[in-house]
């Protein structure tokens, strides 16, 4: 008796960690012979086959936005900021709204299907593509995008093969912040979080992410010519480990590192951080105390696409909303609250500031090309090396651990 | 008690599986392809090994500063107040418990800021804040788990008769004596069932950590960034391993003292 009912208990246990195992994991990863090839300088994957809408039928009434934080503001954080509400009224879609930190945790997000839209920077856009999770967009059911900047359409981080996936957002550089009563004489470089950081150190601050190992590269890239460093975002293993020393060297003077854009917040306003990197969002938040600004090394930045989830729920009400925030209105408030360049520059007429696009370079396209975009690293050198094999996202990802010891 | 083991055990042994996959780096995709790889990676590179040490280190630095306050706490509670006090002192234990976890932890991020009161306090001897880092967060986590381990002591102490007390006075022991060879070897087994909620408490705990530990990283944050952030499921399942073995061998060690039976 006892042991049949052992037996009884192993096979229902074994069938249960079956069915876990076989929901729980997620998506096989898809090679779809028919899909789209990517050149090879954007890893030569094969794209998924996901079909591509070829018409907006009625609205659905809601649509889950992920997206980065200030990017879609409907009045809580501000009355005066908002223009999720006027989307809401002129389509009939309610719009949810949830803020990411990190592209990863932006990939990782679109797996879970729940969300039917995403703002995705260059660093998660191809994974997003090769890994199936977002479809090919048809542009000609966006009737901004015509007015998208020239320079931000068909790119290597946002089509495969002459497909768009997405529909580009805008544009900008990540700065150098500091605490104007802590730090004095204002800094120029870069140099001022890495080899000057002992300066200030226990005050300083970077970007919880592996995505921020390009910006010691770039660092690097400028200081260290013998490095051979060309594309802070194709290392071999010698450029890797260069860029490891200066953040683990960084990391002594570290106080604590961000990822969700409210806690730089809280640590610059209480004193605990006094420098390091941040967006203009964040800077604008703090307000006068600090002052950021694009070192003289330029500097590692975001070209965002909104991208549609190839398991949306809503894809009407997503095709309705990449419209809308790409048109010229909605574009000149969100850029001009973010602190970045308009993808759209009919939006450079409608800013508060009549100088606004000029500030951020909006239809400066050889400016555009100084910045470094976060991109995804893969094992294919990105400046085309071929005698050596780069290190991959996966080789950053351990690194970073590494890093922070 | 049959789901019960099926929904845990089925769960852990589906964990122990995805750990034997691999992660498609670039599309973030689940391979399931055997492999050892994720635990060859845990054992070949060293932070892994100093984040564990760390872990561990942490986790009964926190239990032996909850045993040494607890133990004075829990003797007064059960031998020296009155029944009135007792059961006041039974709800002061437990009230911090009735706040949440956040708010305390977040009350210690303010503590150790760096215009905080600690600072407040250090400064006229011309120190700063320790700020954050190992310190704070062994600070955090000690008061979050403390009365998981007053309570089991008191428990302990409480069924210790008062007879002994006036038998070991009778045959000439002084306080002192009585406490070292008769109360404290008898509480032992609660001191152990205490540790064993502040030891695996903090072998899991991730938000403390990362809310004043600055830039300090625990077992728990590198499952929460592969899983959380790169989605790297199979290595944080192996990374998930390490804190289970641990904990097995704890509980192994525990049960020799007969710690089990007190819970």
């Amino acid at each position: 008796m006892r042991k049949i009912r052992m037996t009884r208990l192993a096979a229902v246990a074994c069938a249960s960690v079956l069915a876990l195992a076989a929901t729980a994991c997620g998506t096989s990863s898809g090679g779809d012979s028919e899909g789209k090839a990517a050149s090879k300088d954007q890893g030569g994957f094969t794209a998924p086959d996901v079909p591509m809408a070829d018409a907006i039928g009625d609205p659905e009434g809601q649509v889950n936005i992920l997206a980065w934080p200030g990017y879609a503001e409907d009045g809580s954080t501000d009355k005066t900021i908002d223009w999720v509400t006027p989307f809401e009224k002129e389509s009939g879609c309610q719009a949810n709204v949830k803020y990411f930190g990190t592209s990863d945790e932006a990939v990782q997000l679109m797996k879970t299907g729940e969300y039917d839209v995403v703002s995705a920077s260059g660093d998660a856009t191809l994974r997003l593509i090769a890994s199936g999770d977002v479809a090919p967009v048809n542009t000609d059911l966006l009737k901004n995008y015509a007015d998208i900047a020239p320079f931000l359409k068909d790119q290597k981080f946002n089509s495969v093969d002459g497909q768009m996936y997405g529909v580009p957002h805008g544009w900008g550089a990540n700065l150098l912040m500091w605490d104007k009563a802590a730090v004095s004489p204002a800094p120029t470089s870069w140099g001022a979080v890495f080899e000057g950081s002992s300066d200030y150190a226990g005050k300083v601050t970077a970007y919880d992410s592996p995505i921020y190992i390009a910006d010691a590269a770039l660092y690097l890239m400028k200081t260290q010519p013998d490095l051979g460093i060309e594309d802070p975002y194709a290392l071999d293993d010698d450029q890797l480990a260069a860029a490891v020393d200066l953040l683990k060297n960084q990391r002594k003077n570290v106080s604590e590192y961000w990822s969700d854009y409210l806690k730089e917040v809280a640590a610059f306003k209480s004193g605990d951080s006094v420098i390091g990197t941040t967006w203009q969002v964040i800077a604008s938040t703090i307000g006068d105390s600090v002052e950021a600004i694009l070192p003289e090394e330029g500097s590692t930045g975001w070209s965002d696409t909104w991208m549609i989830s190839s398991k949306a729920k809503n894809p009407n009400c997503g095709y309705l909303w990449m419209d809308y925030i790409t048109s010229p209105k909605a574009q000149a408030a969100v850029a001009e609250y973010f602190g970045e360049a308009p993808a759209n520059t009919k939006a450079c007429d409608l800013t508060t500031d009549t100088s606004f696009c000029d500030t951020y370079h909006a239809t400066d396209a050889d400016f555009a090309a100084q910045i470094h975009y976060w991109t995804t690293p893969i094992e294919q050198c990105l400046d085309g090396r071929t005698d050596v094999k780069c290190t991959d996202y996966g080789d950053w990802t351990t690194a970073w651990t590494e890093i922070k010891g | 008690m049959l789901w019960l083991g099926v929904a845990y055990l089925g769960a852990l042994a589906a964990l122990l599986i995805t750990s034997l996959w691999m992660q498609n780096d670039f599309t973030g995709n689940i391979e399931r392809v055997w492999t050892t790889e994720n635990f060859q990676t845990l054992f070949t590179v060293d932070v892994y090994r100093t984040i564990t040490l760390r872990t561990i280190g942490i986790a009964a630095l926190v239990t032996l500063i909850d045993a040494v306050i607890a133990f004075p706490i829990a003797l007064y509670m059960a031998k020296v107040a009155s029944p009135r006090a007792q059961r006041l002192l039974v709800i002061a234990v437990l009230m911090p418990l009735w706040a949440s976890y956040l708010v305390k932890a977040y009350a210690w991020r303010g503590m150790f800021s760096s215009n905080g009161p600690i600072a407040w306090v250090v400064e006229p001897f011309g120190l700063h804040s320790p700020g954050y880092g190992l310190f704070a967060t062994t600070v955090t986590l000690a008061y979050l788990w403390l009365p998981y381990m007053i309570l089991p002591v008191f428990a302990g102490l409480e069924r210790v008769p008062d007879s002994l007390f006036e038998a070991s006075a009778d045959l000439g022991a002084g306080s002192w004596m009585t406490l070292r060879r008769v109360v404290l070897p008898m509480a032992f087994p609660a001191f152990v069932a205490g540790s064993i909620f502040t030891f695996s408490l903090t072998m899991g705990d991730y938000i403390a950590v990362k809310i004043v530990g600055g830039t300090t990283q625990m077992l728990g944050n590198v499952v929460y960034d592969n899983q959380g952030a790169a989605n790297n499921l199979p290595f944080a399942a192996a990374v998930a391993t390490i804190p289970i073995v641990v904990m097995l061998g704890y509980l192994a060690a525990a049960r020799r003292t007969g710690a089990l039976e007190q819970l």
